[in-house]
């Protein structure tokens, strides 16, 4: 039983009580990631959202940063306060009993913080140096690369901001950027477990019921690119990384992309994995995922292979890109894609969390939550035709986003005009 | 929950522990066989065998092994450590039949020749990986000093020159002496019917053969040697250290744990403080890892080259304040909250039972339920962590430094 409640600031919160389960979790989405550092109103160098994701847990409320750590230790707390590109997520976990006062020092740390100008060096040197562990992992950087030449900027912004950014911003562009982003309009939390509704609904109210509503600042898109690239690295394996568009989550057409998008790379015996890693032994790691934001989506393929077999792996995955658009599926292979992603869904009702980011996700894309059935019936009613003809129009050599990391460039795919 | 276990005639064990209110179920194979187990000439084999077990068996080819676990929607992996390779998959409950007729099938794999050779190249992809990151090639290297000759230092990945030189031939003899059924444990954890179980236990499993096998557990000291290894291409330095622990058939590793926690936790610990907090370095956690007859407390840094001496020290210096002073009550008492709230989330799904439910009977014929854990994490008093702090000092610590400088050496006492 789904519980939702919109209070009149606009903080939505969407509850599931789960039977079984001693824990309980939630997760509270704000409309902070780094594209809304470009916003009006705003306007702050790279990186402020994740420092003030930081910053507000270095104190809040009557706690000094020591005190606000060791409560929540004290409470068995498991937490996360990390910036993406659309969203500031923070996550926690813990047992059911403990899930108020948790929620209480969770709502100092967004309302309430501190912002001890003294932390802010501190904050610095440690983004600065996140920043230089990023390049030292070059399967992550490659992902983030390859979202900021996809998706028109801000909307492919990674996170961790840049060197110059970073350096640059001030206790006063950070202060600014919290002010208007840490919002209860278009906020969203998410709470599942052993929760009691209406003491969760008091509680909520009373923390985050008179919280001001502000403004959203307009965001200005701008294209990016190159839709073909290579960064130079001298790394023992070449980073293949890869885009194209796809529908969103609130598309009719959502459910065939998400099975389009499985059947090629979203398990062992997909296809990519297959083609590229079972018959010809190319690399270690190949996917394919599917990944939307509210106004656009993609499909993202990855594989890190040597320098060598890089051109070959390159080739088989553009292949079967190609292949997907013009055979469609088989029934069998949609049966296999079905029975994979209800399970998955079956099984995420044992873990308090999946259910969370689930609740906080689905009212994030639809202003609702679908329920299990649903989500079954949806899957299916899809046919091999319905998700071919879908596939027929994806994976367009014009649309895509080709981006390489190592030491050499590889041959890749003109784009027509 | 419930508890049950059995015995089949050719020596599998089998185990349980049964949960109506699970949505899954999890079904794991634990063998006795990681790189502990092999000769230098084979390095690699245990985790290239795990690979290789997917590749097929007599009843099917690699892509029906995938199909057939992916038809019905099974989640499935293995993965090989030091000491063991862990197969496991977990499915809804009416499709456990069909999951575990194909996870028992792999555990007796062909081991063709060609597969053997085109999963070789995948092997050394994996290796190559793993060579791009840092913090891999700083562990590995610890191990390796740490260890020295003892078997526990060895490579689970072996190298691309092991890997290439190693046979096909190598690979089935080394099957045959580990895959026995006396060297290996069944585990299911999750919603499902035990004479159901047992009965499919016996059906899949209970024709396998072989004889049992020994290993050889030597006790080890660790070296505490030093050692800086130059990668001019990353910009940040990794410090990986390593010194001696209780062993897993101690029951101080309960407090070795909590004691990892109270200094090493990635939140509020210890380390946190000296080094997060400051903005000092961007990782700095210690964590305890138990072997059949070893253990070990495993350090990690990575901060930028410049600082990394200071670093080291400051590391340094946390360590021998706690040695002088231990912990404090409420240190204890937040470590004991931290592990309790872990815990309760982790057992929440019959695969987050798995692992704990097949190591603790291999390794100590027991059963230890979740409460069981729980009671001898809270029982553990300021002294017990003490006298781990004596009997197992965690300074001085082998260390090896790897980035692009080598301008780091061991700080004085």
């Amino acid at each position: 039983m789904i519980e939702q409640y919109e209070f009149p600031n606009g903080l939505v919160l969407v509850a599931e009580p789960m039977p079984g389960v001693q824990s309980a979790a939630f997760t509270l989405l704000l409309p902070a990631g780094s594209a809304y550092e470009t916003a009006d109103g705003v306007k702050v160098e790279s990186g402020a959202a994740s420092m003030v994701a930081e910053w507000i847990g270095r104190g809040a409320g009557d706690r000094d940063s020591r005190e606000l750590l060791n409560a929540l230790d004290n409470l068995g707390v498991s937490h996360s306060e990390s910036a993406q590109t659309l969203h500031t997520s923070l996550a926690a976990a813990t047992l059911g009993r403990n899930l108020i006062p948790s929620l209480e020092l969770i709502a100092d740390m967004v309302r309430k913080p501190t912002f001890d100008d003294d932390e802010i060096e501190p904050i610095r040197a440690l983004s600065l140096q996140n920043l230089r562990s990023l390049e030292d992992d070059p399967g992550t950087k490659v992902i983030y690369e390859l979202r900021k030449r996809h998706f028109p900027e801000p909307w492919g912004r990674p996170s961790p901001g840049t060197v110059d950014g970073v350096t640059a911003l001030t206790a006063d562009d950070l202060r600014r950027f919290h002010s208007r982003t840490y919002r209860p309009n278009g906020a969203i939390l998410g709470v599942a477990g052993a929760i009691e509704w209406p003491k969760l609904k008091e509680a909520v109210g009373r923390l985050f019921g008179d919280w001001p509503k502000v403004d959203d600042g307009r965001i200005h898109e701008r294209p990016t690119g190159p839709r073909r690239d290579h960064i130079v690295r001298e790394t023992q394996q070449i980073q293949i990384a890869m885009a194209y568009p796809t529908v969103t989550v609130d598309h009719p057409d959502y459910y065939r992309a998400r099975a389009a998008a499985a059947i090629l790379g979203g398990y062992s015996s997909a296809r990519l994995f297959t083609e590229v890693r079972e018959k010809r032994g190319l690399c270690y790691s190949v996917y394919a995922s599917y990944e939307s934001q509210k106004d656009r989506a993609a499909v993202l393929c990855y594989a890190g292979t040597s320098t060598d077999r890089a051109q070959e792996t390159l080739d088989v995955m553009l292949a079967e890109i190609a292949r997907l658009a013009k055979e469609g599926v088989s029934a069998e292979e949609l049966r296999t894609m079905r029975a994979g992603l209800k399970s998955s869904l079956i099984m995420a009702q044992e873990s308090s969390m999946s259910r969370t980011n689930a609740l906080a996700s689905d009212w994030y894309f639809l202003g609702r939550v679908r329920s299990l059935d649903e989500i079954a019936a949806r899957l299916d009613a899809l046919t091999p035709e319905d998700v071919s003809e879908f596939a027929a129009g994806q994976g367009q050599l014009d649309q895509m986003t080709i981006l390489t990391l190592g030491p050499t460039p590889l041959k890749t795919p003109t784009t027509p005009g | 929950m419930k508890f049950h276990q059995t015995t089949l005639k050719n020596g599998l064990e089998v185990v349980a522990e049964l949960n109506d209110t699970a949505h899954s179920v999890a079904a794991g194979f634990f063998v006795k066989a990681g790189s502990r187990d092999e000769s230098h000439d084979v390095s690699g084999v245990s985790h290239f065998l795990e690979h290789m077990t997917f590749k097929g068996t007599p009843r099917r080819d690699a892509l029906a092994v995938n199909r057939d676990f992916d038809r019905v929607g099974a989640k499935h992996n293995a993965q090989t450590s030091e000491e063991d390779t862990f197969y496991h998959v977990t499915c809804l409950p009416e499709y456990l039949r069909e999951s575990f007729d194909v996870l028992s099938d792999i555990l007796r794999p062909t081991l063709r020749v060609d597969d053997f050779e085109t999963e070789k190249k995948v092997i050394i992809e994996e290796i190559r990986m793993y060579l791009d990151n840092p913090m891999s090639v700083a562990y590995e290297a610890a191990k390796a000093e740490h260890f020295a000759e003892h078997p526990l230092g060895q490579s689970i990945l072996g190298s691309i020159d092991s890997i290439t030189a190693l046979t096909s031939e190598q690979m089935t003899n080394y099957f045959r002496e580990k895959y026995s059924p006396a060297n290996i444990v069944l585990a299911f954890a999750g919603k499902s019917d035990w004479a159901q179980l047992v009965e499919l236990a016996e059906r899949c499993c209970g024709g396998w053969e072989g004889k049992p096998s020994t290993r050889s557990t030597t006790t080890v000291q660790g070296s505490r040697s030093f050692k800086a290894i130059l990668r001019s291409e990353d910009l940040q330095q990794t410090i990986v250290g390593v010194s001696d622990g209780p062993p897993l058939e101690s029951e101080d590793r309960y407090a070795a744990y909590l004691l990892s926690t109270i200094l090493g936790d990635h939140t509020g610990s210890r380390l946190y403080w000296a080094l997060i907090d400051p903005g000092y370095a961007d990782g700095a956690d210690l964590s305890y890892q138990d072997y059949n007859q070893a253990g070990a407390f495993y350090s990690f840094l990575s901060c930028e080259p410049d600082s990394v001496q200071d670093n080291l020290e400051r590391m340094a210096e946390v360590y021998r304040v706690m040695m002088a002073g231990g912990p404090t009550e409420e240190e204890l008492a937040q470590a004991k909250n931290k592990v309790l709230a872990r815990s309760v989330l982790r057992s929440e799904r019959p695969m987050g039972r798995l692992g704990s439910l097949g190591f603790n009977w291999m390794y100590r014929r027991r059963y230890l339920s979740v409460d069981d854990e729980l009671n001898a994490f809270s029982r553990v008093t300021l002294d017990d962590i003490r006298r781990i702090l004596k009997d197992w000092p965690l300074w001085p610590m082998t260390t090896v430094s790897v980035g692009p400088t080598t301008d780091v050496h061991p700080p004085k006492d």
